[in-house]
């Protein structure tokens, strides 16, 4: 099919940047170690593997729209996507072959995580299929984040606000660090309000097995997932109009 | 049947015509050129006949395909190298050229075939593994109009095919450019003078978003009263000769 042609290639660039394969898979692993590690030596449970691993497996997914942005400007930058855009590519082939690849590597990136949460002493459970699998509406959510950043910014642009801006709001407004009713008030609120603690806590309900808790989360992880793909498509089509 | 047949094909964006009314054929086998100063409209006209933006008015007819009414049939006989080096950087030489076959739906044998033969005639060999993003500007721009050419087109559009090459990767590219004729239709936009004199058949020139004329380049410089093309293209963009 001509549409994987296209994925093929943009899953290639996205695993031949050697940044990419450092902060995708290496830099989550770090945080878990290290973290891990902290634990090990403090006398209150605060970053306990069972707690933690979920939080980590969603904060790498903020590198996804990373990626994903970066590679979409990158290629609205360069003259490649103008040679595409007069081939029998069609938009759907364009919007597809962007987010089709980052759902394996999304899936990969969390496997890897729990599996090195099951060597820092995270049970062993059937349970950790069903967070891995829940993972896949969270990776929906930050892969179509990726597309609609990569079709309205520059690449240079978005180092800044996917690289700083949105991982730092994925790992504050989440709760993987602390727990936000610590804070309360309107940072609670606004937390609250956003998908990402949701995303935590659907992930960390699924691997508790708490099936009746993930519903709530999974709404708000799949109405922030389904508009911003939707905003995504939308501005991706308006600029592939434009060029 | 020409090639390509524009017929009053105009573009305006807000109160700015960009392409003005432009009439042109373009012969089957021909290697044309489009020469202007900046704005004078060549790009915009490319864009209008490979599809990337619609006419505002007119219309131009691809091998008797309407780019209005039959745009993706029109846009199945093209293949565009932009002026800018449109590689994957990331991928290989061999990469590049099977992504493109891939949009095109090329596969198995006959995709195989094609990358064989683009692959001998442009003479990227030696390059086929090496990763695109790390050649040299003329190795790029060759590897551009092997993608180009791989779905076969009737009709190639190259923008400044030569843009920043040095002397040797030019002449090069130019013997790969005149191999094309006879075979292909060859449009070629270029700030180059010698570039257009020593490849095109013939030679539009425009200003403005209008023709000025449109010969070969013998002929233009009599017209112009001259033997260099480049004072005769300046004589006719400023006006002296009509």
């Amino acid at each position: 099919m001509k549409m994987l042609a296209f994925a093929n290639r943009n899953t290639k660039e996205i695993l031949r940047d050697p940044l990419n394969l450092f902060f995708g898979l290496g830099f989550p692993l770090v945080l878990l170690l290290l973290l891990s590690a902290i634990q090990a030596n403090i006398p209150v449970a605060l970053f306990e593997i069972q707690h933690l691993v979920p939080g980590i497996a969603v904060f790498g997914l903020s590198f996804m729209t990373l990626f994903s942005a970066t590679l979409i400007a990158k290629d609205r930058g360069s003259s490649l996507l103008q040679r595409l855009y007069t081939t029998p590519l069609t938009p759907l082939d364009f919007i597809l072959g962007y987010t089709l690849p980052l759902l394996p590597l999304s899936l990969l990136q969390s496997t890897v995580c729990y599996l090195v949460a099951l060597l820092l002493g995270l049970d062993l459970t059937p349970n950790i299929l069903l967070a891995i699998l829940f993972i896949l509406p969270v990776s929906l959510l930050f892969v179509a984040l990726g597309l609609l950043f990569g079709s309205v910014l520059r690449d240079k642009q978005v180092g800044g606000v996917c690289g700083a801006l949105l991982t730092n709001l994925s790992a504050w407004l989440s709760g993987i660090w602390f727990d936000l009713e610590l804070v309360g008030g309107a940072f609670q609120k606004i937390a609250y309000a956003l998908p990402f603690v949701h995303a935590v806590e659907l992930e960390r309900a699924a691997l508790s097995g708490e099936l009746a808790a993930l519903w709530p989360h999974l709404w708000w992880v799949l109405g922030y997932g389904v508009t911003a793909f939707i905003a995504a498509v939308l501005l991706f089509l308006a600029q592939m109009k434009r060029q | 049947m020409n090639a390509i047949e524009i017929r009053q094909l105009t573009k305006r964006y807000g109160d700015t015509v960009a392409v003005d009314g432009l009439c042109l054929s373009v012969k089957r086998g021909e290697i044309f050129s489009l020469l202007g100063v900046n704005g004078a409209g060549k790009t915009t006209t490319i864009k209008m006949l490979t599809g990337l933006t619609a006419p505002t008015a007119g219309d131009a007819l691809l091998l008797g395909k309407s780019i209005c009414e039959e745009p993706a049939a029109a846009r199945s006989l093209i293949a565009v190298s932009p002026q800018e080096t449109a590689v994957a950087p990331g991928l290989s030489v061999r990469e590049n050229l099977a992504l493109i076959c891939g949009v095109h739906g090329l596969r198995g044998e006959e995709k195989n075939a094609r990358l064989r033969a683009l692959t001998a005639r442009l003479g990227l060999d030696g390059v086929l593994d090496r990763r695109a993003g790390r050649l040299s500007g003329g190795w790029q721009r060759r590897l551009s109009i092997a993608m180009a050419l791989i779905s076969d087109p009737q009709i190639l559009f190259l923008d400044e095919p030569t843009l920043g090459l040095d002397v040797l990767a030019r002449s090069e590219l130019w013997d790969l450019i005149r191999a094309l004729r006879g075979e292909v239709t060859v449009i070629l936009t270029t700030h180059y003078m010698e570039e257009a004199e020593a490849l095109s058949d013939r030679i539009a020139i425009l200003r403005d978003g209008r023709l000025l004329c449109c010969d070969s380049a013998e002929n233009i410089k009599k017209t112009a009263g001259t033997d260099r093309f480049e004072e005769a293209f300046v004589r006719i963009v400023k006006g002296v000769v009509q």
